[in-house]
């Protein structure tokens, strides 16, 4: 299909079935969706809905029980558990709803980490770079835990960026901030992928973040209910 | 790589890896310093192997050498020399000294080197041959302690001698470490003047002979055809057995302790690397989402540990060669050798051992630790990789199991160990999880509890962690129970031997007597005023067969066993039992009744050497078959300072042999100069002063304790470290449980009282265990290396508990300081 070709990211029938006790818990269903290059989708859904498990197996963090996604022309889980972190790390960003900075290691070193894994020489000033685009030149060698709660989101920004990844995952990147560090992370967030042409794929309950976003894809009880804005696949 | 030494740089600045390197620093230095001490032993004694006979092969007995040995010698062309070898009183200046003596002759020693100084520290230089005729030389302990110069009189028997030099150095006597007795040098052609050779004197006779290998080994051969009892020959390859045994005993005890305390620090990397591994899955799984691969992963914290590994181990050779040097020096007096240069060889063995332990006990949570899920970075319960502990432990044990057994150079050895401790800890988890679950029971907490809420907690607490409570329990009870049990043996040991001689106990022996001068030592006793002590007869003898069979040293296991049969017995005649012995079983032998001779036994001796009532054994006797039967056997105390004797037999059965006489007395402190005129007055005499002899025997017990001690040292501090390894592995939960406390409302008063009952309950608990281990330990160590009754150790019940209490309380003290310090929402956020 010419939208699969096109599509940075492509989930086709994909489900989620996990046991629980006796019985198995079904937390997606025949999930199909496509992610255009540049595009900003939203994935919205009540405590449950499973949105937070879609964005794990778009992320190839988690194995579905059927179908398959694409990303970036590569179809996830015919790779190995390796080669799909090669390829996060060559085309994913992330940002966590509980920024997952590494507390040993401090603001500059958080952000290098991904470069260093990448084996980038230019890591620690590619890093400081970074920081000073999200405002934290000052504040490069404080640890998360000397950081406040919007500190550390735009260190996790920072981290994300760095790379210059194609698809931006965020999973409720506002979730443990107050309103005011929250609008300013988010706004920063949508000034970066704007700047850097990354498509973005984020996890939230929060209507009016997801409202900011091209399109709201929308979950209940592990199916898609609706899909504003342009077309699902 | 260059990321995994950033990363050792990051975790190290954030202390996660202090507690491993520690533990490596403490595995490493303990076995490098052990294995240092050990090489340079082995090494003075391999550099000292052809001249530790001084010659190629040397033949000993306790008779003189039949002549064709001598002839045989001369006969294959092969150089040769002599020594005869006895105790004697050496007296100059009014003193009389017991010595060593060594009449050599001239040729003497075939192989190494004399060394003499003109007198008391001045420098020496290789002598070409011993003392020449009508002269003596004395080494420096002798030479000081008489207070003599070279020049002045030495009065040695029947003879003045002029001291004509201070021995320095006397090549084959390196070997022998402990030596007791100072050194006496002569002519082996003054001997027979001194009259100190009589009936029943211990002497030994060497023959040495050197020359070509082809020549030497031939006459080996043709010499070990006709050994007969009480006839030894060594030879390069046998050289020393028995020092070379007690050495290598000596050495595998001490490279045991310091592998338990690389055991214990094992066991400290295990917890630290856990703990590692918990704080490091949400990284693991943050560095899979950015793109890390498992390999990448395992090789990144492989690295890192490698690395830390490399420098904590090169950390522990240093420490363990400065602890080296420390035991060196205090075991130099009495190593009276010149030990070589260390070589990096230990050091080398140190780093292996570091490693391995490193490997063995880190590798497998490492392993687990590039299996998380990446997947946890969204959801933090599909968490840790579970499962394959017990194979990761197992992995550790095995590959200190392995070392254990190199170590023991002994497979049974190092099982034994190996189980031991296996055993040890087993006991100690599960006896210490079962004391926790009763002081935390319903009851206890309601007798207790029933008031204070931080009580109450406590022992709720206590409940809630009882599985790593108890590890830390077995953790502190392992390291006290090293420390109680040093103390115990330390102080009982020296101490026993002291209260098994009352005040009023004899505390000088008197060997050598012969039948004619019984009657002008009893004048010379009579004219001081001092009632002539009891007399009795001794005559040397060997046992030769057991109810017709003949015996010999290979029918014998047992290496007291194997000493009793090898050298000549001590019996004894006496009409009735000793006053001071008591016949156990059997009845005493009737001295009148002339039919079957009968004897009466130690009954030490019987169950050492399998001998029962109704036995008929046989002795030879100055070449004679002397044959009894064992009617009765003897209990008696060795230590109570009385002559005493393996074997009584009747007087009309054993007098007509070769008799000499010994006696104990007791003399009193102004009667000390009587000594001096009755070595003078008798000079064949042999008079040991009791108190010198224990006093020489615990200085040398006290250098090789303080060694002991040094490296139990190690091994407590390596438990110490487990302790703690332990302490901080729960530390984050209990610091979460305190923030959640003080979120609801709880004081700093009560938090503390609450951490201080669980502290205080698993301080109870451990030092009650590391009692009973200790006590179990010593009292087998008692029976069966000491052969001592060691006294109850009342106050152990108390100090144990105590040290125990103390530690841990310390611990509560220092750990509740730093949760109370931090504000709740901190601690949670920084844990949760």
């Amino acid at each position: 299909m010419p939208l699969e070709v096109k599509a940075l990211l492509a989930a086709r029938g994909v489900g989620k079935v996990v046991k629980s006790g006796a019985s198995d818990l079904v937390i997606l269903r025949d999930i199909d969706l496509a992610v255009m290059p540049g595009e900003a989708v939203a994935i919205v859904g009540a405590s449950g809905s499973g949105k937070s498990t879609l964005l794990a197996l778009l992320a190839g963090l988690d194995v579905p029980s059927k179908g398959s996604v694409t990303l970036d022309g590569e179809d996830l889980f015919a790779l190995d558990e390796d080669a799909r972190a090669a390829l996060r790390g060559r085309a994913v960003g992330f940002v966590f709803q509980s920024f997952q900075l590494l507390p040993a290691l401090d603001a500059l070193e958080n952000v290098m980490l991904p470069l260093e894994l990448a084996g980038r020489r230019d890591a620690e000033s590619a890093a400081k770079q970074m920081l000073e685009r999200v405002g934290l030149g000052e504040r490069l060698h404080h640890y998360p835990k000397h950081l406040s709660g919007g500190e550390q989101q735009r260190v996790a920004l920072a981290r994300a960026f760095v790379v210059e990844p194609k698809l931006l995952l965020a999973d409720e990147p506002t979730g443990s901030l107050d309103e005011t560090s929250g609008e300013a992370v988010i706004g920063l967030m949508f000034e970066l992928n704007r700047e850097r042409g990354t498509t973005l794929v984020m996890v939230t309950h929060d209507e009016q973040l997801a409202a900011r976003c091209g399109r709201i894809i929308r979950l209940v009880g592990g199916r898609v209910e609706s899909s504003d804005g342009r077309a699902v696949a | 790589m260059r990321l995994a030494v950033r990363m050792l740089g990051r975790d190290w600045r954030a202390g996660e890896l202090r507690v491993l390197a520690l533990a490596l620093v403490v595995a490493v230095a303990s076995v490098t310093s052990v294995t240092f001490v050990a090489d340079r032993i082995w090494n003075a004694m391999v550099r000292d192997a052809h001249q530790l006979l001084g010659g190629d092969v040397s033949l000993q007995a306790d008779q003189p050498w039949p002549r064709e040995f001598a002839e045989e010698i001369a006969r294959r062309g092969l150089a040769r020399a002599e020594s005869v070898n006895l105790a004697s009183m050496a007296q100059a200046n009014g003193q009389s000294l017991l010595a060593g003596v060594k009449a050599v002759t001239d040729s003497y020693p075939l192989r190494g080197r004399l060394r003499s100084a003109p007198g008391l520290n001045q420098p020496d230089a290789p002598a070409p041959r011993g003392p020449a005729r009508g002269t003596v030389w004395l080494d420096e302990r002798l030479t000081s302690a008489l207070g003599v110069v070279p020049g002045e009189r030495v009065k040695l028997g029947n003879v003045q001698f002029p001291v004509a030099a201070v021995l320095t150095l006397e090549p084959d006597r390196g070997a022998n470490f402990f030596n007791i007795a100072p050194r006496l040098m002569m002519n082996k052609d003054d001997l027979p003047a001194t009259g100190l050779i009589q009936i029943g004197s211990r002497v030994t006779y060497q023959l040495l002979a050197a020359g070509e290998r082809k020549d030497v080994d031939e006459f080996s051969a043709w010499a070990k055809q006709r050994l007969g009892r009480g006839q030894r020959l060594e030879s390069l390859e046998n050289a020393r057995p028995e020092v070379r045994n007690t050495i290598d005993r000596a050495q595998s005890f001490l490279g045991l302790t310091a592998l338990l305390a690389a055991v214990l620090a094992g066991v400290a990397i295990a917890l630290g690397t856990r703990r590692f591994v918990e704080r490091h899955l949400d990284g693991c799984a943050v560095m899979r989402c950015l793109g890390a691969s498992q390999s990448r992963l395992l090789a990144l914290y492989g690295t890192e540990f490698l690395l830390l590994g490399l420098g904590a181990c090169a950390a522990g050779c240093a420490v363990g060669y400065a602890a080296h040097a420390l035991i060196v020096q205090w075991i130099a007096g009495i190593l009276q050798v010149q030990l070589p240069p260390a070589s990096p060889l230990p050091a080398l063995q140190g780093y292996l051992v570091g490693l391995v332990l490193l490997l063995g006990f880190s590798l497998p949570p490492l392993i687990q630790l590039k299996n998380v899920p990446a997947v946890r970075v969204m959801r933090r319960e599909s968490g840790a990789p579970r499962g394959g502990a017990l194979a990761a432990y197992a992995a550790g044990f095995a590959s200190l199991a392995g070392l254990l057994v190199w170590q023991a150079g002994n497979v049974k050895l190092g099982a034994i160990v190996v189980g031991g401790f296996a055993t040890a800890v087993v006991v100690f988890v599960a006896a210490g999880w079962l004391a926790l679950r009763a002081a935390a029971s319903g009851a206890v907490a309601r007798a207790l509890g029933a008031r204070s809420m931080a009580v109450r907690l406590g022992l709720a607490s206590l409940r809630r962690h009882s599985r790593s409570n108890a590890v830390q329990v077995a953790s502190l009870a392992l390291g006290l129970t090293a420390i109680l049990l040093l103390s115990i043996t330390r102080a009982d040991l020296i101490g026993a031997w002291r209260r098994a001689a009352p005040p009023d106990a004899p505390n000088r022996f008197m060997l050598n007597i012969q039948p004619d001068q019984i009657a002008p030592l009893g004048e010379f006793f009579a004219s001081n005023g001092i009632p002539m002590p009891d007399l009795y007869p001794m005559i040397r003898g060997r046992l030769t067969a057991v109810n017709g069979k003949p015996v010999s040293e290979q029918d014998y296991v047992d290496e007291r066993a194997r000493r009793l049969v090898e050298r000549e017995f001590n019996l004894s005649y006496s009409a009735g039992p000793p006053p001071h012995n008591r016949v156990s079983a059997g009845r005493w032998f009737d001295a009148q009744s002339k039919g079957a001779a009968e004897i009466s036994i130690e009954e030490g001796l019987g169950k050492t050497l399998g001998l029962k009532l109704g036995d008929a054994v046989t002795f030879n006797i100055a070449g004679e078959p002397y044959s009894a039967r064992i009617t009765s056997l003897r209990g008696l105390k060795w230590d109570s300072m009385k002559v005493n004797f393996f074997v009584i037999g009747q007087p009309w059965a054993l007098e007509r042999y070769p008799t000499s006489w010994i006696t104990s007395f007791r003399l009193a402190p102004q009667h000390e100069p009587l000594i001096n005129r009755l070595a003078a007055r008798f000079p064949n005499l042999t008079i040991v002063d009791v108190g010198a002899a224990l006093k020489q025997l615990q200085a040398v017990l006290d250098q090789v304790i303080v060694a002991v001690q040094f490296v139990f040292l190690f091994a407590l501090a390596a438990g110490l470290l487990v302790l703690y390894a332990a302490l901080v592995a729960t530390e984050d939960e209990r610091r979460r449980e305190a923030a959640v406390m003080r979120a609801f409302g709880a004081s700093s008063a009560q938090i503390a009282g609450a951490q201080r009952t669980e502290f205080a309950a698993m301080g109870l608990v451990a030092g009650l265990l590391a009692t009973v281990g200790a006590l179990a330990i010593s009292a087998v160590l008692a029976r069966r290396v000491f052969e001592l009754d060691l006294p109850a150790n009342g106050w152990l019940w108390i100090a144990g508990p105590l040290a125990g209490l103390a530690l841990l309380s310390l611990n509560a003290w220092l750990s509740s300081r730093k949760v109370l310090r931090m504000s709740p929402a901190l601690t949670l956020r920084d844990t949760g």
